[in-house]
Parts: C-alpha cells; sequence; structure tokens
C-alpha cells in the first residue's frame, strides 16, 4: 500500500475551490435549464412553428452527446462565427439548453399529468391562461415529477466534469493538474469523487425536503 | 337572456350539435334531458365557449360571442359553471379553491376573498371543511366546493353539467338540496341532468335533446304530462 496524502497537502485548497466552478456551471444550467425546460415543455406540442422550433432543439440536444455539444460550440462554431465565448459562456449555454431539452421533457409529462378539468374549471371561472400556469398546472405538475427532476439535477452536477476538456478548471480538470505535478493519481482522485458524492448528496436531500414540503396528502 | 341560433358543433368530422336554437331567459331554471350523448352537455359548454361552435351564434344579452372573443373572460365571469367530475384544484384546500379566482379575476385582496370563501362554503353546508384538501373530501362535499366555489364570483347564470352523475344517492341528495336553495333566487340556472325527478321539481322548462338536436323546450308540467313529440313520449315511458 502507497497512499500518501502529506504530497498532496498543499494543492487540497485548490482541488477543492474546483467545486464553486463545477457548482456555478451546475446553478446557472439548473435554474436556466428549468426557465427554458418550462418554456419548452409549454411549447413543444405547439404545432406551430415555434413548436417545431423546439421539437428540433430538444431532438438534437438529446440525439448528440454533451460533450461532442460543448467542443462543438466552444471550439467548433467560433471557426465559423469568429466569435470565442469563454469557457463558462460556453458551458452556461450548452448546459443550460441540455438540461432544459431533458427537464422539458419531463416537465411536460408532469403537464400532461394534471387533468384537463381543473384548466376547464379555471377557465369557466374567468382565470387568465398565464395564472392557470403558474397558480394550478405549474405547481402540481412540479411536485409530480419532482424525482425525476431531482435526477436531471444530480446527473447535471456530475456531468459538469466534462468542462475540463474545454479547458475549464473544475474539479476533474485540477485533479489531472496536481496529478502531473505530483504524480500521485490515487489521492487527488479519490478526493474528487468524495466531494462529488457529498454535492448530490446534499442535493438529494434537500430534494427530499422540497418533496416532503410539497406534499398536500 | 341567453340564446344560442342555429348552433352547430362537429368534432372531428362527427356533428355532436346542430340546428340548435333555443333562449334562457334572466332568472329562469333550465334541465336539458336526454339519452347520453345527445349533446346535452356540448350545448351546455356552448354556452360560455369551453366548446366553440362550428357554426352560429351565441348571445348573451347584447353581446354576440362569435364576433366577440375578446369579451370572453367577462362572459365566464358572470357564468358559474359546475362540472360531473368536480374539477377541484387539487393541490388548494377547500377555502383557496373558492378564494382562488375572487384573488385573481375579481381582484380581491387575501381578506376579502377568504371572508366570501368562508361565507359561501358556510352557505353550502362545509363550515368545518375549510382546510380540507380536495382528496379528504367526500364526492357530495366536493361536488359543494365546486358549487361555492361557482357562486362565489356571484354570476348571473350558473351552468350545471350532470353535476350528481358521480354520486352516490345520498350524496347526490346533498348536491341537489344544496341546488334547489339557488332555484328562483334571480340566477339563471340550467341544468344538465339525468335526475329526472330532481327536473321536475325545480325546472321552469324542460329541454328535451336527442341526436344531436332539440327535440322540444316546453313548460315543465307540460313535458311531463303531455310531451309533444313521439321521441319525448317514448323517453319518459322508458324512465318509468
Amino acid at each position: 500500500m502507497n497512499i500518501d496524502f502529506t504530497l498532496i497537502q498543499p494543492y487540497i485548497p485548490y482541488l477543492l475551490r474546483g467545486t464553486f466552478v463545477t457548482l456555478q456551471i451546475a446553478a446557472i444550467a439548473a435554474i436556466g435549464g428549468s426557465t427554458f425546460g418550462l418554456l419548452f415543455g409549454f411549447t413543444s406540442r405547439r404545432k406551430d412553428v415555434l413548436g417545431l422550433i423546439v421539437r428540433a432543439i430538444v431532438d438534437f440536444f438529446r440525439g448528440t452527446p454533451l460533450v461532442f455539444q460543448l467542443m462543438f460550440f466552444h471550439i467548433g462554431l467560433p471557426q465559423i462565427t469568429g466569435w470565442a465565448p469563454t469557457f463558462m459562456t460556453s458551458a452556461g449555454i450548452v448546459f443550460t439548453l441540455n438540461s432544459a431539452c431533458y427537464l422539458s421533457e419531463i416537465l411536460r409529462a408532469g403537464i400532461e399529468s394534471i387533468d384537463k378539468g381543473q384548466t376547464e374549471a379555471a377557465i369557466a371561472l374567468g382565470v387568465r391562461k398565464l395564472d392557470i400556469a403558474i397558480h394550478i398546472i405549474i405547481p402540481q405538475a412540479i411536485r409530480n415529477v419532482l424525482p425525476a427532476i431531482m435526477n436531471e439535477f444530480i446527473t447535471l452536477i456530475k456531468e459538469t466534469s466534462v468542462v475540463s476538456m474545454i479547458g475549464a478548471t473544475d474539479l476533474m480538470r485540477r485533479q489531472s493538474i496536481i496529478s502531473g505535478t505530483t504524480f500521485r493519481y490515487f489521492e487527488p482522485l479519490l478526493l474528487v469523487g468524495i466531494t462529488y458524492y457529498v454535492l448530490v448528496k446534499v442535493l438529494s436531500i434537500v430534494g427530499k425536503r422540497i418533496e416532503r414540503k410539497l406534499r398536500y396528502d | 337572456m341567453i340564446k344560442l341560433e342555429n348552433v352547430k358543433k362537429d368534432f372531428k368530422g362527427t356533428t355532436v350539435l346542430q340546428n340548435v336554437n333555443v333562449t334562457f331567459e334572466n332568472g329562469k331554471t333550465y334541465a336539458i334531458i336526454g339519452s347520453s350523448g345527445a349533446g346535452k352537455s356540448t350545448l351546455l359548454r356552448c354556452i360560455n365557449f369551453l366548446e366553440k361552435p362550428t357554426e352560429g351564434k351565441i348571445w348573451h344579452d347584447e353581446l354576440e360571442l362569435t364576433k366577440n372573443q375578446d369579451k370572453l373572460p367577462l362572459v365566464r365571469e358572470k357564468c358559474g359553471m359546475v362540472f360531473q367530475s368536480f374539477n377541484l384544484f387539487a393541490h388548494l384546500r377547500a377555502i383557496d379553491n373558492v378564494s382562488f379566482a375572487l384573488k385573481k379575476v375579481k381582484k380581491m385582496n387575501d381578506e376579502e376573498a377568504k371572508a366570501v370563501a368562508i361565507d359561501q362554503l358556510t352557505k353550502v353546508g362545509l363550515a368545518d371543511r375549510l382546510n380540507n384538501y380536495p382528496h379528504q373530501l367526500s364526492g357530495g362535499e366536493k361536488q359543494r366546493v365546486a358549487i361555492a366555489r361557482a357562486l362565489a364570483m356571484n354570476p348571473q347564470v350558473m351552468l350545471f353539467d350532470e353535476p350528481t352523475s358521480a354520486l352516490d344517492p345520498e350524496m347526490t341528495q346533498e348536491v341537489l338540496k344544496v341546488m334547489k336553495n339557488l332555484n328562483h333566487t334571480g340566477m339563471t340556472i340550467i341544468i344538465v341532468t339525468h335526475e329526472i325527478n330532481f327536473a321536475k321539481e325545480v325546472a321552469d322548462e324542460i329541454i328535451y335533446m336527442d341526436k344531436s338536436e332539440i327535440i322540444e323546450q316546453t313548460d315543465t308540467k307540460a313535458f311531463f304530462t303531455q310531451p309533444k313529440s313521439n321521441r319525448a313520449k317514448e323517453f319518459l315511458a322508458n324512465m318509468i
């Protein structure tokens, strides 16, 4: 056995600061993804051009790997557009749209799980469409699919690790930098693994709490 | 006054309503009866435009709806509607089910809306159920919450779409009792129902429908003693 944390000890704060990069991307994608996910969820069934565009976006992001999307956006597109976004911009946009596409399908299932009768009752009372969506449909839809949404957020945290491919110094990237300097692999990797695990654990506990809070039966 | 003029409704090529000409006068109670699939519910749902008629005109007093769809929210606000399947908002307590539209449509503040909701729920005998969620209520209680929710908006017209069809006989009675209290209080009441005896008791006029059409519209007493059409005669004969 040859485990020695003393060698990497000076690098541990540097490693852990990568958590902020990871969390930052995950938070942007979670918030942006939920917002666009809801919009996509409400529009993807429409029979007009808007519905078609949304369905095409969802189709693209679900049909290709995330790594490809990220590389394509960050390294591929600039060759054509001449615009070189920062890795945070690229990661923010790609992760947002990627989770929006998965969340939209989850949320659509949630929206469709609400009996149409409730919408009719609200319409008959003269309530505006937007109020029906915000106060009647969305709260119930989210509650019905909350476990699936939490799943998507957990996946998101873990998948942010691919941003190291475009040079972002997230947890994974910092591990390889440290390993390159110290020639130690096991210890930094172990720390990275534990960090991801703790992040996901905290998130799933929060998810359980929210689930309990939203329960009305 | 509500008037339907030559109303026709198609669903994907099937005609479910045709040649509908009917006038509902203010303050009167109407019962729409007929066998299942006759178009009764569709007719009712055309009145507040939950179903858009394929052809024809619908008048609410001087307002012609098909040409003034921007006025729909106003019309719906004054038409209360009660459904067969209650359609309560599942995530809201009884009191919030009633106060929701008061806040969103009537723009009442929280306190005013709650006060009206408590008042209406008390009137339908649910003062002790204010904070229950729909799934904690019996069918009859749910339907009474739904009635309170519609009445809270202070409507001029009440539309009942088979309000007791999903209830057992005992619960049916408690709902019918509430409905009876509304009779001749100034509201126009239009009820689609299979409860023939109830129709006989409360309605001023009977509208009998069969195969997507209105077969006859007659004074209640006359309908049950001397129906004009043969089809209504048969229908009544089968009822007994």
